[in-house]
């Protein structure tokens, strides 16, 4: 573990030595020299990692504690208050995740540390989804929406504006990622699900549901309005005013006609509206699927024609830790590099969200897991969930198939768009209709 | 014994000077920020200082705050009929009914049971009664009363106000109820000797004198409904819009200044319905009574 340490260390300081700051002189000098030093020296040091209900939790913190020098507090936030802290309390926090979602609120902030490439141990293998900006097989995705490779990398050390190509400086450090779809009620439906139309089908009218919200809840109409022949976009992601305006004023005439059932603005809500058979159709994460199944219910993550919706979420470390003390910022970096090694890639992983290290996952996870979860293998044997549940009996294959073939068609990313205040804007008015 | 002595008039100034403190700091100061966000500019989560008035231009223009303001006083007034009339009733039959203190404890102690759960997961629990699958429905389907199930039980109007009624009746019966306590008996005996009905002596002799208790709980009626967005929204299935819901919705989306106008106008038409409600009834004199 300590000659671990020493060589993480060593890197950096050449890193460092080459910044010629008075912290690295201090940095490379303890790493030379005095390895226990830095051992005894960090046991004082806690770092708080904010993130949501699907990045922290006690079973990944209580390991975190036991494998690093250090002592980890992890905090589980909702995400308008884990931003806002960011944006106003930035020296609180040491390591916060976000997503595709909240990038739009980071560009010219200063709050954000840009994280040097050659300090996270396995970009050489993350997925390219956020490397190259292109799926395993080299093939560029959808730009639509908040893309990966948009807000993957700082122009320059600055960390102020995104580059659209590799630099050597990383907005965040890619933790996760999933391709969403549309979750089916396969007893309750009329038909079989094949397009995102059908969200809009006079069929499933007063029966379907979508997220609240113009980040995750308009893309998808978007799609639905699209594949319907209602509505073409130049880019569903990121709407101009005209776009805006002609979805919302569907989207009202729908909701006037009742053919929405509810929005779900939570993980809870969504369960309990499939669960319960309030909606046969509606917009959904992977985990909530995965909870409606646990209790018995079938429920159905179909790929569908138009493609699924991606989403990734980046962990990143607070701009404040370049300018303080050097060994706080090497137990972060460290404990960053920690949370993509293994523990918690798994621990996710067997909760249906991939990891940005699928070979790392591949050493670690049991064959079957593996195989269930990233191949898009038959289960060999009851497959459970992190919390011991069984989720699926031998035999079952994940919908969608494997990683690639669930991943390698997504339409449309998680978003916020440039016209984000004339969106939301406009949401009041369909919310009020 | 201390020998200070400190004349009247500086008393007055010392004793008034916590709350002066207290009101400075936590209410003027923060309400003096938020008026002046409101007539700031935006960008993504950040409040540009520059003076703009599209924040004001827009709320006061729209028919956003017209359509917002319109469902939330139907609401209210729906809300408040009920619960008034829920409120008197559970009073009139606790206060004048129930012999015994302790049956009478017992009762207003089940009258919270309710509220031993909390708040979300109450919502929830309304799925599987109010649903389209749920024991309403159920019910009725089961007895041949319908042979659809009704969708508008559930994610409707018609559930924000039986959630409402149903956490704020509380808050109405309890004044009332105080203010019933604090009648005499021998005014009540007084009356029915002098021939007058139960009906007279409700509406000539009790509501009269329970006023206040029927203004302070509609105070707090009009600032529960008025102010609340989380039950709206569960309960409608995000799918109406209140001035609280309109705060919310820009609050999530980082989006300060234009919440802050909405804010400063909630809070006027709050305070303006208070202050005419009490007008009508001097509180402070009624309950030293």
């Amino acid at each position: 573990m300590s000659e671990q340490k020493n060589k993480g260390l060593s890197r950096r300081g050449f890193m460092k030595g080459a910044a010629a700051t008075a912290g690295a002189a201090l940095g490379s000098g303890v790493i030379t020299g005095f390895p226990t030093y830095w051992a005894q020296a960090s046991k004082d040091i806690t770092i708080t990692h904010v993130g949501s209900i699907y990045t922290t939790n006690p079973t990944v913190a209580e390991q975190a504690n036991k494998d690093l020098g250090f002592t980890v507090q992890m905090q589980t936030l909702d995400n308008t208050t884990l931003i806002n802290r960011l944006l106003t309390q930035a020296e609180t926090v040491d390591v916060a995740d976000f997503g595709n979602t909240s990038m739009g609120y980071f560009k010219n902030k200063g709050v954000l540390m840009p994280i040097p490439v050659k300090e996270y141990k396995y970009w050489d293998q993350t997925v390219p989804l956020f490397t190259q900006g292109t799926y395993a097989d080299g093939k560029p995705y959808s730009m639509q929406g908040y893309a990966p490779i948009k807000s993957q990398f700082w122009v320059d050390e600055s960390a102020q504006e995104y580059s659209p190509t590799p630099t050597d400086w990383l907005v965040g450090i890619p933790v996760m990622y999933n391709a969403d779809t549309l979750g089916v009620r396969p007893d309750l439906v009329p038909h079989k699900v094949t397009s995102w139309k059908d969200l809009l089908g006079s069929d499933f009218a007063g029966k379907v549901a979508l997220q609240d919200g113009v980040n995750v809840g308009v893309p998808d109409a978007a799609v639905a309005l699209e594949a319907a022949g209602l509505m073409t976009y130049v880019d569903k992601g990121n709407m101009t005013r005209e776009e805006i305006d002609k979805t919302i004023d569907l989207l009202i005439e729908l909701k006037r006609s009742g053919h929405f059932r509810s929005f779900w603005t939570n993980f809870d809500q969504s369960v309990q509206l499939m669960a319960s058979g309030e909606v046969v159709l509606q917009s959904m994460f992977a985990p909530a699927v995965t909870e409606v199944r646990t209790r018995g219910i079938e429920c159905q993550y179909l790929p569908l024609e138009e493609g699924s919706r991606g989403w990734y979420i980046f962990q990143s470390a607070m701009a404040h830790l370049d300018a303080g003390d050097k060994l706080r910022r090497d137990c972060v970096m460290e404990y960053m590099n920690w949370c993509n090694s293994g523990f918690n890639g798994v621990y996710f992983s067997r909760q249906g969200f991939y990891s940005s290290v699928p070979d790392l996952m591949k050493a670690q996870l049991p064959e079957n897991d593996y195989g269930y979860w990233y191949e898009g293998k038959a289960a060999t044997a009851d497959i459970i969930d992190p919390f011991g549940k069984v989720m699926e009996k031998a035999g079952a294959v994940r919908d969608g198939g494997s990683l690639w073939d669930r991943m390698g068609n997504v339409g449309i990313w998680n978003t916020l768009m440039d016209e984000d205040r004339y969106l939301v804007r406009r949401w009041q008015d369909f919310m009020a209709a | 014994m201390s020998s200070m002595t400190v004349s009247p008039r500086a008393a007055s100034w010392l004793q008034a000077t916590p709350f002066t403190l207290i009101m400075t700091c936590l209410v003027m100061v923060p309400l003096a920020i938020i008026v002046s966000v409101s007539f700031m500019d935006f960008g993504f989560a950040e409040i540009i200082p520059e003076f703009y008035l599209g924040n004001w231009t827009d709320l006061l223009r729209s028919s956003l705050t017209f359509d917002t303001y319109k469902t939330v006083f139907r609401q209210l007034a729906i809300v408040w009929t009920i619960t008034l009339l829920l409120g008197f009733t559970i009073s009139y039959y606790l206060i004048f009914h129930v012999r015994s203190n302790m049956w009478r404890a017992i009762f207003l102690a089940a009258c919270a049971i309710p509220f031993w759960t909390s708040g979300p997961i109450r919502m929830i629990s309304w799925v599987p009664l109010l649903g389209r699958e749920g024991l309403v429905n159920q019910a009725l389907m089961g007895t041949g009363v319908i042979d659809q199930p009704i969708s508008w039980l559930l994610y409707s109007e018609f559930s924000v106000i039986v959630v409402y009624v149903n956490m704020l009746t509380m808050a109405m019966a309890g004044p009332i109820a105080n203010s019933m306590a604090k009648i005499s008996p021998s005014i009540i005996q007084a009356a029915r000797d002098q021939g007058a009905s139960e009906w007279q002596v409700i509406t000539e002799v009790i509501i009269p004198l329970i006023k206040p208790g029927i203004v302070v709980g509609t105070i707090f009626i009009i600032t529960a409904v008025m102010g609340d967005g989380f039950l709206v929204r569960a309960m409608s299935g995000n799918q109406m819009n209140t001035p609280a819901v309109a705060i919310m919705n820009e609050i999530n989306a980082f989006q300060f200044p234009p919440a802050a106008a909405k804010s400063v106008v909630l809070l006027l038409v709050v305070l303006g319905m208070v202050g005419l409600l009490l007008r009508f009834v001097d509180i402070r004199k009624e309950l030293a009574r």
